[in-house]
């Protein structure tokens, strides 16, 4: 395929998605099931992708994102709530300490360089460790973040265990799409830039990339700085998304289904991550629901079908993928209209199999 | 003497109780070909490691280009445990991390192959140059300062063509031929501008053909980049060939140096180590 052809085509794709949206957006669909997949997949779709930036491409396995998504929510929401309805969102702390607000955008760009600083304070003991120890050094953390906030003496700011509400949300489902675009576009820059391939060298063998003059901690650090300044703009997203925050919904478990985000979607692959942040939402959120009502086929009750039930269903879905699709949707390669062609022109790559077998090869 | 690129001065690198180079010294004039040869466990890729950062050594110095790069005298535990000699001659404890010393200009391969196995060979080349960047993160993210990468992606893809890889660079560096990961290997310590090149055992694993080639190359990349070459082998013809002067370590000590005639007929040396190779 040429190059022109590609561009053309990618245009047509996010044009044709582009008036999907707007045509949802105007539609009574806007408040349907859909809608909020979609919106909810979006945001998602960019915490994956910022986590995927430190598991993936730095190999660095950190289980801290709930956390950073938590401060970036908080942030955001401390910040926005209008003055005047402070008196009744900190009803119990006579209005709380902050009494200005600012715009939505600045306090979305704050809500990410808070998160950022968090990581480089944390950064600077836990990234010197390696795989499973930094795995559970970031998860602790996240979990003393979600402690602190609820914490009585800093109430005043952060509401305790309170919710924080009332702060402006978006009108348009085409915010959180527009935000988490710009933010993907820029860590698909960064992943292709010098810097990128010095992250990539870290993840492939840490003694080789720092022979050949990778300053290590360093690049770590601005790796982890930079997924987590991106993961909390996620956060800000997603309070405007639910119209609340309260910070017992960053739970670990927020966390995991993250990065089974990741997993499902191939480490180490950004079109990965997104599509599979869609499709996990979809089938969290929409598609497996009917599992959780009770079922009748032809008068005769289904058993097993309870509230619950889509969670089994959910965990076996997950357990097959793991196990036949081990490398999750897309591996490590990327969304490429050539493997598009490639697979409309022989699909299952049956055909290239064949020829291979009719020379005597045989590779798999 | 002045002209020594390298020079290493009584390192002893002691793990626990077992002393793996034991108060070595060594001298590298620039524009050399300098090998260290030994038995296996001789401890030659241990030294290696010491000068390029990646021990510590218990004891010693080592000085680089004029500068101090590493020194070290045995603290604590080791105060104790210590075996080596020469304890009381160094009193400053001066390290460097291993990119650190690649930026001053030491370039490096490993024995054991260490490519970055999922990149292409054109990426691996181009993550040791990464250091040598002006711009920083936000203008190399949006591509502001595209003509340094421009200049990079030449560089690198003159540096392939150096080592005949030129054609596979857009390959997956775990799927090229033994042989070639060793060159690109080459190529990437090369990438790095280095003033001296240490090559960890870089013909192991290749036949006679791929030998005689490598020497060529070594010699070719020497007289190019003005290169002055530590080595690291066990091919004696490639040692004897290509070498200005050779070192021979045992059980971590210096047991001879000199230049190949002289290593060729020395009996400690035959007795270590060339009697046993002669049988081959």
């Amino acid at each position: 395929m040429k190059k022109r052809t590609k561009i053309l085509a990618s245009l047509i794709l996010a044009a044709a998605f582009l008036t999907v949206l707007i045509l949802i957006d105007n539609s009574p669909l806007k408040s349907s099931m859909l809608s909020t997949c979609l919106q909810k997949g979006a945001i998602y779709a960019l915490v994956a992708v910022s986590m995927n930036l430190l598991n993936g491409f730095t190999g660095l396995f950190s289980l801290g994102q709930a956390g950073f998504m938590l401060i970036g929510a908080y942030t955001y929401g401390i910040l926005t709530i209008p003055v005047a309805a402070r008196a009744s969102v900190y009803q119990y702390f006579e209005g709380g300490i902050v009494q200005f607000a600012i715009p939505v955008i600045p306090a979305i760009i704050i809500a990410g360089v808070l998160a950022a600083c968090f990581a480089a304070l944390i950064g600077l003991p836990v990234l010197k460790l390696k795989s499973d120890y930094l795995a559970i050094a970031t998860l602790g953390f996240a979990e003393i973040l979600r402690a602190l906030i609820q914490w009585q003496q800093i109430a005043p700011l952060t509401n305790g265990s309170n919710m924080l509400r009332a702060f402006p949300t978006y009108n348009s489902i085409l915010f959180p799409f527009i935000i988490s675009a710009i933010c993907i576009a820029m860590i698909v820059l960064l992943i292709r830039s010098s810097y990128g391939r010095a992250f990539k060298a870290i993840r492939e063998d840490e003694i080789a990339a720092e022979a050949m003059g990778v300053n290590l901690f360093k690049h770590k650090m601005m790796s982890f700085v930079i997924s987590s300044f991106f993961a909390g703009v996620g956060g800000a997203l997603l309070a405007m998304f639910q119209a609340s925050v309260q910070a017992k919904g960053f739970t670990s478990a927020m966390t995991y289904e993250i990065l089974l985000i990741v997993v499902i979607g191939g480490i180490g692959s950004i079109t990965g991550s997104i599509i599979a942040s869609f499709l996990f939402v979809c089938c969290m959120e929409w598609w497996l629901r009917f599992l959780d009502q009770v079922q009748y086929l032809g008068g005769v009750k289904l058993p097993l079908m309870r509230t619950g039930f889509r969670m089994v269903v959910f965990s076996v879905i997950i357990m097959i993928i793991v196990l036949f699709w081990r490398k999750g949707i897309m591996g490590n390669k990327e969304f490429s209209w050539d493997a598009i062609g490639k697979f409309f022109r022989d699909p299952f790559g049956l055909v290239s199999r064949k020829n291979k077998k009719g020379e005597g090869i045989t590779n798999e | 003497m002045n002209d020594a690129v390298l020079s290493i001065e009584n390192i002893t690198v002691q793990f626990g109780g077992v002393v793996a180079v034991n108060n070595l010294s060594m001298k590298v004039r620039k524009g050399e070909i300098v090998s260290l040869i030994g038995p296996n466990g001789a401890g030659k890729t241990t030294a290696f490691n010491a000068i390029t950062g990646v021990y510590q050594a218990t004891n010693g110095r080592v000085v680089f280009n004029g500068d101090v790069i590493l020194e070290s005298h045995p603290t604590g535990k080791m105060k104790k445990l210590y075996a080596g000699e020469n304890a009381d001659l160094y009193h400053k404890i001066k390290k460097n991390t291993p990119d650190k010393i690649a930026k001053m200009g030491m370039g490096r391969t490993f024995q054991n192959i260490r490519l970055f196995k999922e990149l292409s060979v054109l990426d691996n080349v181009l993550i040791a140059m990464h250091m040598r960047l002006r711009g920083n993160l936000f203008t190399d993210t949006f591509m502001i300062n595209y003509k340094e990468e421009q200049k990079m992606r030449e560089d690198a893809l003159a540096l392939l063509k150096i080592v005949d890889l030129y054609d596979q660079q857009n390959e997956i560096a775990s799927s090229l031929p033994y042989g070639k990961q060793r060159h690109l290997e080459i190529a990437r310590a090369l990438a790095t501008n280095p003033s001296l090149l240490l090559l960890d055992e870089p013909a192991a694993g290749m036949n006679p053909q791929e030998t005689e080639e490598l020497t060529a190359l070594i010699r070719k990349i020497r007289d190019d980049f003005d290169l002055t070459v530590l080595l690291i082998e066990h091919h004696m013809n490639l040692v004897m060939d290509i070498s200005d002067w050779i070192y021979v370590i045992d059980f971590g000590k210096l047991i001879a140096s000199g230049n190949p005639e002289e290593i060729q007929n020395n009996q400690r040396v035959i007795d270590a180590y060339l009697g046993v190779a002669e049988d081959e």
